[in-house]
């Protein structure tokens, strides 16, 4: 019997009544008296010079309120850039300003060059339609390593090249790598590209900006994951508004996968200008708009060698990449192809020796920033299909190469030599779980008979590990980092028991308001629906650094399991005042403070009561109230890992590939509600598959986005997806946290695309077609394009 | 959306005359045309819905012959046709996504002639003869390259006449993203005639296949499509799904599909 309530319980989702009736507020929901609308002018061409812009003839349209070019924001600071990476020569990367409208010239398509607000959306657009601009256009650079050729048109003239920083990790480590892959028996490489992708969101990005004349305060209401990181990068580096004139909320968000992590010129618009024309000023985003607009993942192009010995060990790791930035920096960009990226190396191995080179290029093209995984899958992907083809090339057996070079269970914790200490694991036993689900046994038997109907059957395995729950602070300073990672909890314990939790993370599909009362409920005894989580407003709840990076429960969590700690402790104090016993006597179960070895014993909501009604308290020791706050930073990382399988089907006349079946087993430490666990695997897996076999963005070399619908940009529908099997029982609990967590929202991404592209390349060379690689996505026309040339 | 007036007449002649007057567009199901006035890629002065017209409306069988009214829905079409003539009911069952199905008609998509639409292949496959206000038209002559047909301004489709195949299937390989036909081949059988009709593959739009048709009159089987070689991959679309000469592979796959489909 599974529990039904606390911690492990697969209790239904309180969220789903209201998104599943309608009844989310979401931003686009709310509407504030007097509100106008902002319509955005932007660029067509990917990179050009602004030779003419004028505003008078659309100043002067219908309903039109105000017309906003660059030089309105002649006094506003550009957009930050939240992270600085150091290049192998010590010099900091390159950062050119990121303005809120393009200044003199226009670095990417959908980059915005001015602004109406009018009256109604509609004559707004009208009006942008009526602004005279004249661009001339420059060449573009779209291809990264056309861009860092000499001689390659600028993307900012005043910076000495397209290169934004080239960093390296370890260089103190370059030359042995070097070494002991020139010595090495069999140094196997591949070169492969992970595609750029559009986050896509369910719910697009909107802002309304509105201000208070009467108390000079500012109010954003927007799409976040992070507010009070928007409210400090926007009022503090943009704007200039302190933090008490600034209030920052993000109410229901339809999803975000990195993509509403940042912070937006949009956003900026919108606060900036409520106060500018006096009123409150609402954008939401189209979707053409979103393809433009939204920061875009991944876009790496690597070349990796592994280098091992006769009997199959990996003796050293040596990786290339260019990592694509896009015209400007956004706020996290620099991070994720190097410190959520390089340091993910050593994967779940004992390679001894990694080195790891990465250089970022500014390119007209959107900028691109974290996507769900950020940089975790684009360095599995690239180590997963090495290894794939070094078993391949040895002879080996795919499962077989990978459990050799495990990290084993007694050599926790493990340093490897990218920079991260793994407090705990076990990829024997995920693998031996996935062995197990995944009948391998069985598969030939499933080969043969895809055979029969002219298909080529095909498995693939995968064995990942992440980093989750970034951390801890002072670490995350030397590198680079220009904000704080840890989070933050108020628990508010109410008059008569019930509860109200405010957190600094954000839920956008993560379920928070479910899972988190199960830990508190689980502390203390009380059902969960006593509880609630109230998140996503810079006026109610502390500073919190918001959610990405799978590290809701792992940092959040943990915040909130020491606020309640502490007012357990705090009110065993009011027990044993009321029981007349010693403090130490006290103990709390199934919401009841009893004395050790008696029958004496108090309820939670009496203690409560007393608390809030001290006339019977110990006044003089202790205050009244029952409230407290705690913010959590945590010693290190958490790293989930995992063994995943996948088995496909390629039709070898027109290339297509089917995904007959998925098992995932992932190790997430504790796990505190199964279902909606298994809920963020599916999610990250149909990501995953979705980068595989679908998506991508692509430009033409002219800069303009081919894929700017979905006409173009294939996105995962249901039937693309086989039913899957997830599992988390493998537990190793994370050592370094209360609730011994490791975070699972990315996982399902991470893991999936080199389980399916390693499974499609066992299918073909199963089937005689000697192909060691195919770029993702894996569309039947590549595959069939791949075929074609192998045979 | 830009402002437009909107009218919406009973009868044929109300909505031809209608459309006579300047700058107006007759709305169908909405299906394309709704979204390209939404992107603002449209700017009619008026749109005649043909949604209150009746005579529009429901699906006839005749001898040898189904009368599809233009305004029949995609959804209706794969209802009730589905016992009688299958080849039919399975093309508007795969069309877009339910949502689109309801609202979707053929009329309008015949009229728009999408290079990649699933009904301009049915009513060359089947020869089926186009029925308009004023005229009939046959499908060899309707269908005049990428969004172009023989219909005049202000002309509306009433019917669409398909002579019932004694064998005929559809083959659809979709394009990933937008689940149109990459390459959609239908193949029909008609007395001693085989016609095969090409969607989504050429620059000039649908096409009818005539090495096919020629090598399964002599010999209606897979293996006969086998022995040909693919049409000129120069003639076919390129674009980031598919370079010509993929399109130009799956027309003999899709029609080898068919064929075999065709029982
Ligand atoms: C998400 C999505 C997926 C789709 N997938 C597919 C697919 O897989 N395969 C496919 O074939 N199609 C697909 N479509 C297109 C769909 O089939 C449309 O319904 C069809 O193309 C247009 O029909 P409509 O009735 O909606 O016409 P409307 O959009 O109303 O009109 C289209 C054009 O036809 C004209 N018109 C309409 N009716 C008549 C008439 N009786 N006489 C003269 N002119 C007329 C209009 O003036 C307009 O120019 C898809 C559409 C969407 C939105």
């Amino acid at each position: 019997m599974p529990k039904d309530h606390g911690i492990g319980a697969p209790i239904r989702r309180r969220e789903d009544l209201r998104f599943l009736t309608g009844s989310g507020r979401y931003t686009d929901d709310i509407n504030l008296p007097g509100q106008a609308y902002v319509r955005f002018l932007r660029s067509d061409v990917a990179h050009g010079r602004i030779k003419r812009l004028d505003t008078s003839a659309a100043a002067a349209m219908d309903g039109v309120i105000r017309v906003f070019t660059a030089r309105d924001f002649e006094n506003v600071g550009g957009l930050p850039c939240g992270w600085q990476i150091t290049s192998r020569d010590g010099n900091p990367m390159a950062e050119p300003k990121h303005p809120i409208m393009a200044e003199g010239k226009v670095r990417h398509v959908g980059e915005i060059i001015a602004a109406v607000i009018a009256e109604t959306p509609g004559q707004a657009q009208d009006a942008v339609e009526a602004i005279e601009v004249e661009i001339e256009e420059l060449p573009a650079v779209i291809d990264m390593a056309a861009a860092l050729e000499e001689g390659a048109p600028k993307v900012h003239d005043d910076l000495p090249s397209n290169l934004c920083f080239d960093w390296g990790l370890v260089e103190e480590n370059r030359e042995k790598v070097d070494e002991a892959i020139r010595n090495a028996p069999h140094v196997v490489s591949l070169e492969l590209v992970n595609q750029r992708l559009a986050p896509n969101a369910m719910e697009p990005r909107v802002a309304i900006g509105a201000y208070d004349k009467a108390t000079d305060e500012h109010t954003l209401y927007t799409t976040s994951q992070n507010p009070h990181v928007i409210r400090l990068l926007m009022g503090a580096f943009v704007l200039g508004i302190p933090e008490h004139k600034l209030r920052v909320v993000a109410p229901d968000v339809g999803g975000g996968f990195g993509s509403k992590i940042f912070h937006y010129a949009e956003e900026a618009f919108c606060t900036y200008a409520a106060k500018v024309v006096g009123r409150p000023v609402k954008w939401t985003s189209s979707r053409s708009e979103a393809f433009m607009s939204d920061a875009q993942g991944r876009d790496h192009v690597t070349k990796i060698e592994l280098a091992l010995d006769e009997e199959g060990h990996f003796l050293a790791l040596r990786t290339h990449t260019l990592a694509n930035m896009g015209a400007y920096l956004s706020t996290f960009a620099p991070a994720v192809p190097t410190w959520l990226h390089g340091t993910l190396m050593a994967g779940t191995y004992r390679t001894p020796l990694i080195y790891v080179n990465v250089k970022a290029v500014f390119t007209n093209t959107v900028p691109v920033d974290a996507y769900r995984g950020a940089g975790r899958p684009e360095a599995t992907f690239q180590l997963e299909r090495v290894i794939d083809k070094a078993a391949r090339e040895l002879g080996m057996d795919p499962v077989e190469i990978r459990r050799k070079n495990f990290i084993n269970p007694d050599q926790f914790p493990y340093e490897t030599p990218v920079a991260l200490v793994y407090d705990t694991g076990n990829y024997h036993a995920t693998l031996e779980k996935l062995e197990e689900l995944a009948d391998f046994g069985g598969f030939e038997a499933r080969r043969q008979e895809s055979a029969a109907r002219g298909r080529l059957r095909g498995l693939g395995v995968n064995c990942y590990i992440e980093a989750c729950g970034i951390a801890p602070s002072n670490l995350v300073g030397q590198l680079g980092a220009r904000a704080g990672l840890y989070d933050s909890a108020t628990v508010r314990v109410n008059p008569t028991g019930s509860i109200t939790v405010h957190t600094g993370v954000h839920s956008h599909g993560q379920s928070h308001e479910t899972t988190f009362p199960q830990v508190i409920a689980e502390m203390i005894g009380i059902p969960e629906d006593q509880i609630e989580i109230v998140h996503g407003d810079t006026a109610n709840s502390p500073m919190g650094m918001g959610t990405y990076g799978s590290r809701s429960i792992a940092v959040g969590g943990s915040a909130m399991v020491r606020a309640t700690e502490k007012i357990i402790a705090k009110a065993k104090k009011i027990a044993a005042h009321l029981l007349e016993a010693s403090e130490g006597d006290i103990e709390l179960k199934d919401g009841k403070f009893t004395v050790k070895g008696t029958d004496r014993e108090v309820a939670w909501a009496d203690v409560t009561l007393a608390a809030y009604v001290p006339h019977n308290y110990p006044l003089d020791e202790l205050e009244p109230g029952l409230e407290e706050t705690s913010f959590y930073d945590p010693a290190n990382f958490t790293f989930p890992s995992g063994a995943y399988a996948c088995e496909v089907e390629v039709d070898p006349e027109t290339g297509k590939v089917e995904v007959c079946s998925f098992v995932a087993v992932d190790d997430f430490g504790n796990v505190i509600n199964p279902m909606v666990v298994d809920g963020q695997v599916h999610g990250g897996l149909a990501q995953g598959i979705g980068q595989a076999l679908l998506e991508q963005c692509v430009y033409d070399e002219n800069g303009q986005l081919v894929t700017a619908s979905y006409m173009d940009y294939a996105m995962p529908r249901a039937d693309d997806l086989p039913s899957f099997t997830v599992d988390h029982s493998c537990q190793t609990p994370c050592t370094h946290n209360p609730l011994g967590v490791k975070g699972c929202g990315e996982a399902g991404a991470i893991g999936s695309p080199p389980t399916i592209v390693n499974a499609v390349i066992d299918a073909l060379q199963r089937g005689g077609i000697r192909v060691d690689h195919i770029d993702m996505p894996l569309t039947p026309a590549r595959v069939w394009s791949a075929i074609r040339a192998a045979s | 959306m830009y402002a437009f007036e909107f009218v919406k007449p009973k009868t044929v002649e109300e909505a031809v005359a209608a459309l006579r007057e300047s700058e107006a567009k007759a709305l169908a199901g909405g299906q394309t045309l709704i979204p390209t006035l939404k992107q603002r890629l449209a700017a009619p002065e008026k749109l005649v819905s043909l949604a209150g017209i009746e005579a529009l409306k429901g699906i006839r069988m005749g001898d040898g012959v189904v009368e599809i009214g233009a305004g029949t829905t995609h959804a209706t079409v794969a209802r009730e046709l589905a016992g009688s003539v299958p080849a039919l009911a399975a093309l508007a069952g795969d069309i877009g996504d339910p949502a689109v199905r309801n609202r979707g008609t053929i009329g309008g998509s015949l009229a728009n002639n999408d290079p990649s639409a699933d009904w301009p292949a049915a009513v060359l496959g089947t020869g089926a003869t186009v029925v308009t206000d004023r005229r009939e038209i046959a499908a060899d002559d309707f269908f005049q390259g990428l969004f172009t047909t023989a219909l005049e301004e202000d002309e509306i489709i009433t019917a669409v006449r398909f002579p019932i195949p004694e064998a005929a299937a559809y083959a659809k390989f979709d394009q990933p993203a937008s689940r149109f036909a990459l390459v959609g081949v239908f193949v029909a059988r008609l007395g001693g005639d085989v016609r095969v009709a090409v969607t989504g593959a050429s620059e000039n739009g649908v096409f009818r296949w005539q090495e096919a048709e020629a090598a399964l009159e002599a010999d209606f089987s897979p293996a006969a499509v086998e022995a040909l070689a693919p049409p000129p991959a120069e003639e076919m679309i390129s674009d980031l799904h598919g370079a010509g000469d993929y399109r130009a592979h799956l027309v003999k796959v899709m029609t080898k599909r068919a064929v075999a489909a065709c029982g």
